[in-house]
C-alpha cells in the first residue's frame, strides 16, 4: 500500500504489519528474519519519512490502557494509544499531558520517538521528561523495560531515536494537575523580529507561549507577529468538549496555496488581530489543536504535497539566523503558509532529542522541485549559526548536514549497533542520514 | 446505574469490531462479561475497558468451537451481570476459500467457527433473554450471506445461515419483549483482513462499532454497515442467476 507522512512527501509502496498484542509482534519479528528491514509507524503525523520504509509495523491495533491511577496522575498505556485518548480520560478527572504537540492525534509511540515538544519547552521540557517507563521490543524479541534511572542508554536513545532502537510497547506517563479544561489567552502583537524577541523574553515565566509569523513581510516589517500565551484557567470546568470538525475531501489543486494567496492571507491574519484579541479563554483543544478541527488539512498543498522545514538556533545568535533565514525565504519567493516561532528551553540528555535553549523556526513550503535547492541553502544558514533539525519534519536533509547539527549521532549509534546490529529498524529518513551500520544502507535495498 | 448503564456479553471479544464497540459501552460506564480464547488480549481488554470508564469487567477463556461449554459461558455471565440487556456475538474467521473447497474438514470446521457455534450460542441466549423478557440480542453476520459468491461462499453460506436463523429467531423472542439484530459489514480494515487492498469502500472497526450500538438502541432489524453496502448488495442480489454464475468475484 502506499503511504506517506504528513507532508504526503515522500511517498513508499509498504508491507504493513498491524500485531495485536506483544506476542504477534515477536512472531512477526521472528519471521521478518529472513525479509526486509522495518520501521514502527504510530499515527503517521510526521511530516516526512521517519515512519517510511518498504516494511512497517503499525501500533494501531497496540491501543490499550492498562491503568489510570487518578490519585498520583500517572497512565500506562500501549503504545499506539493517541494523547487524544489520554486527554479524553484524563481531563475529566483534573489531568492534563504535560507536553502536548500542536495536533492530538499523534500516539504515545510517536511522541517518545520523536521526543516531541510543545508550547511550554522553556519552562518544562520534552515528553520524554514525563515519562517514567517504557518497555521497548528489540530486534531480537526481547522486551526491555528502561528509564531515565534504568537502561539509561536504551532511554535516551529511543526517547527521539525516530523508531531505530525498536517497537516502543507500553509507557508510563506523568500527568499534571488542571483545575479547568480552559485556557486563558493573551495575543500580543509585535511589528518586526525585535519586538517578537522582546517579547519572548519578557514573557518567560509564562506557562505557555508560541508566535505566529507573517513570512512575506519584508524589510523594517520582517517579523511581523502575533505572540499568544497560555495558563491553564481555574475554573474547575473540567468538561470535555463535543468536537467540532470538518474535513478537506480531497486535494485541492496545488496552485490555490500561491505566494500571492498566502501574502493575502498571512497580513490579513495579521491586521485581523494586530490590535491584540487581548484576552480570552479557549477550550484546551482550541488553544493546544486549532488545526485538528479540519481533518485532512495537509491536502490542501496538492498532490505533491508539503515539507515542514523546523530548526532551532541557540539564543545568541538566533535572530540573526532566523532574520537571514527569512530574508532568503523572502528574496528567493518563496511563501511558508503557516510560520511558526518558539522559544525553547534546555536541551535534555538524549541523543537525538531536537530542542535545545534557543529559538524554532517551523516553515511549510509547497512542494515543488525548486524548494530543495532553497533548503539546502537555508541548511547552510543553520548550521553557520549552530543550528539544528527535527526529524520529525524533516524530509530531505543530506548525512553530512545531520551529523554536523547533531554531534550525539555517534552515542546513539553505539546503542543501536547493540540493540540492532543487523539494522532490523530501518527508515528511509535512517538510510539518508546514515543512521544504518551498513554504508549507505544500500545492504537491505530491493 | 444510570439508564445508559447495560449489562453487556459480548462473545468473539477480542475482534477488533468487538473491541472498540465494547470501549463505546465501557464510556457509557456499562458492565461487561467478554468471552474469547487469547486469556492475554482478554485480560489487557478488561483493564482498557475500566480505564476507560466500565464500572465492573470479567471475562472467560473459550474456543468457541466447544459448543458444550456455550451454556456455562452464558451462566457465567448471566450470573456476573445479573442478567443481560444485550448479548453481542462477534467472533469469526474468514477461510481460505480455495483449500475450504476440496477440504471439507476444513469447510466444516469454517462452518462451526462462523454458523454453528453462533447458533449454539443462541440457542443458550434465547432462553435467558425469554426468562427475563427484556432485552436486545445482536450478531454480527455479514454481507457475504446475501448471495453466494465463487470467491468466497463457504464463509458465504455460515454467514447466510446464521441470518436466515435470527431471522426466525426474532419472531420468536418478540413475543417475550427480546429483540434481535443482524448487524452485516461490507469491507472492514480489522486483522481479519489484514492482507487485503484497502479502498474507498473500506470502513473502519470504530465506524461500524458505532453503528452496532446505536442499531441496538433504535431496535433495527439487518443492519448493513455502514448503510451504503445495502444499496450495494441490493445491486448484487437483482443479477439474474445465468450471469451471475460466470462473474468471478
Ligand atoms: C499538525 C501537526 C502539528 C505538530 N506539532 C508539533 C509540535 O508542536 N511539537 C512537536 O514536537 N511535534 C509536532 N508535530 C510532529 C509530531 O508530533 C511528531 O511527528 C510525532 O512523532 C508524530 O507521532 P505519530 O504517532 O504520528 O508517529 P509517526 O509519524 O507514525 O512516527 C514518527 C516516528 O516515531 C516512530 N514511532 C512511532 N511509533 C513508535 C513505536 N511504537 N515505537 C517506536 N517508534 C515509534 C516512527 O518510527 C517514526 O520515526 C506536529 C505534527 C502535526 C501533523
Ligand atoms: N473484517 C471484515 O471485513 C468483516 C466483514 C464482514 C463481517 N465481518 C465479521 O465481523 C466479525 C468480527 O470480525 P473482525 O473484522 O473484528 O475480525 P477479527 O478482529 O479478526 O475478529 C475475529 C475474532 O474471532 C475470534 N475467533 C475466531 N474463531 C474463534 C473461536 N473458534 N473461538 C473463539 N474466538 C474465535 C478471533 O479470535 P483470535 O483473535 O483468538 O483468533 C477474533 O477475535 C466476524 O464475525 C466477521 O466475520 C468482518
Amino acid at each position: 500500500m502506499e503511504i506517506h507522512g504528513w507532508g504526503r512527501y515522500p511517498t513508499v509502496n509498504a508491507d504493513i504489519d498491524e500485531p495485536v498484542d506483544a506476542l504477534s509482534l515477536s512472531q512477526l519479528l521472528q519471521v521478518q528474519d529472513q525479509q526486509q528491514p522495518a520501521i514502527p509507524r504510530g499515527a503517521g503525523r510526521s511530516y516526512g519519512d521517519s515512519a517510511l520504509a518498504e516494511r512497517v509495523i503499525s501500533s494501531r491495533f497496540l491501543d490499550h490502557f492498562v491503568k489510570f491511577d487518578d490519585a498520583a496522575g500517572e497512565i500506562v498505556c500501549a503504545s499506539g494509544v493517541t494523547l487524544e485518548q489520554i486527554l479524553q480520560i484524563s481531563v475529566p478527572k483534573g489531568w492534563f499531558l504535560p507536553v502536548v504537540p500542536g495536533t492530538r492525534f499523534v500516539t504515545v509511540g510517536g511522541a517518545i520517538a520523536s521526543d516531541v515538544h510543545g508550547k511550554n519547552h522553556h519552562l518544562d521540557g520534552c515528553f520524554s521528561e514525563f515519562v517514567k517507563s517504557i518497555g521497548v521490543m528489540l530486534a531480537s524479541g526481547e522486551t526491555v523495560q528502561c528509564s531515565h534511572t534504568r537502561q539509561k542508554n536504551l532511554f535516551r536513545a529511543t526517547c527521539g531515536g525516530m523508531g531505530l532502537t525498536g517497537v516502543i510497547l507500553q509507557a508510563t506517563l506523568k500527568l499534571s494537575r488542571i483545575e479547568s479544561a480552559f485556557i486563558k489567552q493573551t495575543a500580543l502583537p509585535a511589528a518586526n523580529l525585535d519586538e517578537i524577541f522582546t517579547l519572548f523574553e519578557e514573557n518567560a515565566h509564562s506557562k505557555y507561549s508560541v508566535a505566529w509569523l507573517d513570512c512575506l513581510a519584508k524589510g523594517k516589517n520582517l517579523g511581523r507577529s502575533l505572540l499568544y500565551l497560555g495558563e491553564h484557567a481555574t475554573d474547575n470546568n473540567l468538561e470535555l468538549q463535543d468536537s467540532f470538525s470538518v474535513s478537506v475531501p480531497f486535494h485541492s489543486p496545488g496552485f490555490l496555496l500561491n505566494k500571492y494567496s498566502i501574502g493575502v492571507f498571512n497580513s490579513g491574519y495579521f491586521n485581523l488581530n494586530k490590535r491584540g484579541n487581548g484576552d480570552k479563554q479557549l477550550h484546551y483543544e482550541n488553544y493546544f489543536f486549532p488545526l485538528d478541527r479540519i481533518h485532512h488539512w495537509n491536502r490542501l498543498y496538492g498532490r505533491k504535497g508539503f515539507l515542514q522545514y523546523q530548526f532551532v538556533i541557540p539564543t545568541e545568535t538566533a535572530k540573526e539566523g532566523i532574520s537571514s533565514v527569512l530574508r532568503e525565504v523572502s528574496n528567493k519567493g518563496k511563501g511558508s503558509f503557516l510560520t511558526v516561532l518558539k522559544k525553547m528551553g534546555q536541551q535534555n540528555k538524549n541523543f537525538l532529542s531536537f530542542p535545545l535553549d534557543g529559538y524554532t523556526l517551523a516553515l511549510d513550503f509547497k512542494y515543488e522541485q525548486s524548494l530543495l535547492p532553497l533548503l539546502d541553502r537555508l541548511d547552510e544558514i543553520v548550521l553557520a549559526h549552530d543550528g539544528k533539525f527535527y526529524l520529525a519534519k524533516d524530509a530531505r536533509m543530506n548525512e553530512q548536514t545531520f551529523k554536523q547539527a547533531y554531534p550525539e549521532w555517534e552515542k546513539f549509534m553505539k546503542v543501536r549497533n547493540q540493540v540492532d546490529p543487523d539494522d532490523r529498524f530501518t527508515s528511509l529518513q535512517a538510510r539518508r542520514l546514515g543512521l544504518v551500520s551498513a554504508p549507505n544502507g544500500d545492504r537491505h535495498v530491493q | 446505574m444510570s439508564s445508559e448503564a447495560k449489562k453487556v456479553f459480548i462473545v468473539g471479544a477480542t475482534s477488533a469490531i468487538a473491541k472498540e464497540t465494547a470501549r463505546v459501552y465501557a464510556r457509557r460506564g456499562c458492565d461487561l462479561y467478554l468471552v474469547a480464547r487469547n486469556e492475554n488480549q482478554l485480560k489487557s481488554l478488561t483493564d482498557d475497558l475500566k480505564v476507560r470508564g466500565a464500572s465492573r469487567v470479567s471475562f472467560s477463556v473459550a474456543d468457541l468451537n466447544h459448543f458444550n461449554q456455550h451454556a456455562q459461558l452464558v451462566g457465567q455471565a448471566a450470573e456476573f451481570l445479573q442478567g443481560l440487556d444485550i448479548a453481542l456475538i462477534c467472533h469469526g474467521s474468514l477461510p481460505d476459500q480455495q483449500a475450504s473447497e476440496k477440504s471439507f474438514e476444513l469447510a466444516q470446521h469454517e462452518i462451526n467457527t462462523n454458523g454453528l457455534s453462533v447458533i449454539s450460542m443462541l440457542t443458550e441466549l434465547a432462553e435467558v433473554f425469554i426468562n427475563q423478557r427484556q432485552g436486545t440480542i445482536a450478531v454480527i453476520t455479514s454481507v457475504a450471506g446475501d448471495r453466494g459468491r465463487q470467491s468466497n461462499y463457504v464463509y458465504g453460506s455460515a454467514k447466510a445461515m446464521v441470518s436466515t436463523y435470527l431471522q426466525g429467531l426474532r419472531g420468536r423472542l418478540l413475543p417475550f419483549n427480546v429483540h434481535v439484530v443482524d448487524i452485516r459489514p461490507g469491507f472492514v480494515d480489522s486483522p481479519m483482513t489484514a492482507r487485503f487492498k484497502k479502498g474507498p469502500l473500506w470502513s473502519s472497526p470504530i465506524k461500524i462499532a458505532g453503528i452496532i450500538v446505536k442499531s441496538i438502541e433504535r431496535k433495527r432489524h439487518t443492519v448493513y454497515a455502514p448503510f451504503y453496502w445495502g444499496i450495494i448488495m441490493f445491486a448484487v442480489r437483482i443479477i439474474p442467476e445465468f450471469l451471475f454464475k460466470r462473474i468471478k468475484f
